[in-house]
């Protein structure tokens, strides 16, 4: 088993880390983020783009999140079907909503960057298509976890969905290189030395991935533990009930 | 060898028997692709500029229509538990009932689409190719679809759910198809598009059974 999951599976040692973690990554998304808007309004204008070069520290990291919480949905699926583990069961849970708002984020953003850039709010091209169906894979786990009664059954048959829906990461990914798209490849970290961002634009972009990526673990963590609190409670009133 | 004819004769005679069968998707699919150009405008030329998306769009909700009783009915009654006991794996059941779904619903379905993408203004000469892509995208909607049906085993709104888990998996083969399809009338090479969906297919053939064989013992257990 991966060594980090390993550490944190015994919910006990889980609870004890996340109470301290949870804030700490929380305090450092806020100060990550603060600094990342502050440079954000101070990096010159582009000569093309103008004011509305901003809007990318905003959208990229939030297209990034989108992703990266489905891959944590989906590597926690995996390892609560295959070792039925209560934790990463809670852990998928608390994931996809996290993840839902960061691709509406990332996909309202991307729009309003559009509209002055591209003059359209919307292009049913490549990467922004499978964006969107990465959206409605994540309603569609929502969905099907609301619908059935019984906890384990529900978080089961959600999970075997977040592995198939898994194969869009790639597509998403991938979509810029695969297909003629209005959206540009990536100018980060794989890009040629002449595609790449300067180091003006690309310092604060990855102040605010580190931001939200701190948030999104403050806030995963948050949510795993008042999942734990809520079964806790669940149990016990379930007990007090029968008892 | 026996066992699995025996159940792909039961099931073939229960999806096209039961509930209307291909009569029933059939139906529905000939209302979609009529309302469709009423709501888009009548006019020819714009009509036949989105034919075949609108042929085969409809085809991929006609899919949508029976998949909330492939594994409902026998979950309901506990026939699904007998064959999860039995001796063909649990696999191949799921195999053989989208199998059995694609050969009573797909398979009409693949025939009608070309009437109807012509009736609507598409070129003859898209027919055979529209035939195909149905034919060979029925399977990946039929087992996709499956997929969502046993997802949806034992949820409060079967059908409804399976639609909207189903509808964002269905995404790749309808743009895969849609493509080589326009790509031909605009006299494109189309072989790219067509070779994906047949990929998309393949795939779905082959991984969705042992997911659907792991939601049914889920729903079962």
């Amino acid at each position: 088993m991966i060594p980090v999951p390993a550490f944190l599976a015994n919910p006990q040692r889980f609870m004890v880390f996340s109470r301290w973690a949870a804030p700490m990554f929380g305090a450092l998304a806020v100060a990550l983020i603060a600094a990342g808007l502050w440079i954000t309004f101070r990096v010159p204008e582009d000569y093309q783009q103008h004011d509305t070069v901003r809007i990318m520290f905003i959208h990229v990291p939030a297209a990034w999140l989108a992703m990266f919480a489905y891959l944590c949905l989906g590597i926690a699926s995996l390892l609560g079907l295959v070792f039925r583990h209560a934790l990463a069961d809670m852990a998928a849970k608390a994931a996809a909503p996290l993840g839902a708002a960061f691709t509406v984020l990332a996909l309202a953003t991307g729009s309003l960057w559009g509209k002055p850039m591209w003059g359209t709010w919307w292009v049913w091209d490549a990467r922004l298509t499978s964006v969107l169906v990465l959206l409605l894979l994540y309603l569609g786990y929502l969905a099907l976890r609301a619908s059935i009664d019984d906890e384990t059954k529900a978080g089961r048959a959600a999970a075997i969905l977040a592995l198939a829906g898994l194969i869009n990461l790639p597509i998403i990914h991938y979509s810029v290189e695969w297909w003629n798209s209005l959206h540009q490849g990536s100018s980060t970290f794989e890009a040629d030395q002449g595609d790449r961002l300067p180091a003006v634009y690309l310092t604060p972009l990855l102040i605010m991935g580190l931001g939200y990526m701190s948030a999104f673990g403050s806030l995963w963590l948050v949510g795993i533990r008042a999942e734990v609190w809520r079964r806790r409670a669940r149990v016990l009133s379930l007990q007090q009930a029968g008892g | 060898m026996r066992a699995l004819s025996a159940l792909f004769g039961r099931e073939l005679s229960l999806a096209w028997g039961r509930g209307g069968g291909p009569l029933l998707a059939l139906a529905f699919y000939a209302a979609v692709a009529t309302l469709l150009p009423l709501a888009s405008g009548r006019e020819p030329e714009r009509l036949a500029a989105i034919a075949p998306g609108v042929a085969w769009l409809a085809l991929a909700l006609s899919a949508l229509l029976s998949l909330e009783r492939l594994f409902e009915r026998d979950y309901e009654d506990g026939a699904l538990d007998l064959l999860s006991l039995g001796p063909i794996p649990l696999e191949a059941v799921a195999a053989i009932k989208c199998l059995a779904q694609w050969l009573a619903t797909g398979a009409p379905l693949a025939l009608a689409a070309p009437v109807a993408a012509i009736a609507l203004g598409a070129p003859p000469a898209a027919a055979p190719l529209l035939f195909a892509c149905a034919l060979i995208g029925g399977l990946a909607f039929a087992f996709v679809g499956g997929l969502g049906a046993s997802l949806a085993l034992g949820s409060r709104r079967g059908g409804l759910l399976i639609a909207v888990i189903v509808l964002p998996l269905f995404a790749p083969p309808v743009i895969f198809g849609a493509g080589a399809l326009s790509s031909l009338t605009a006299g494109l090479p189309w072989t790219g598009g067509f070779l994906l969906l047949c990929a998309y297919s393949t795939a779905a053939v082959g991984l969705s059974p042992f997911a659907m064989a792991a939601a049914c013992r889920n729903a079962l257990s």
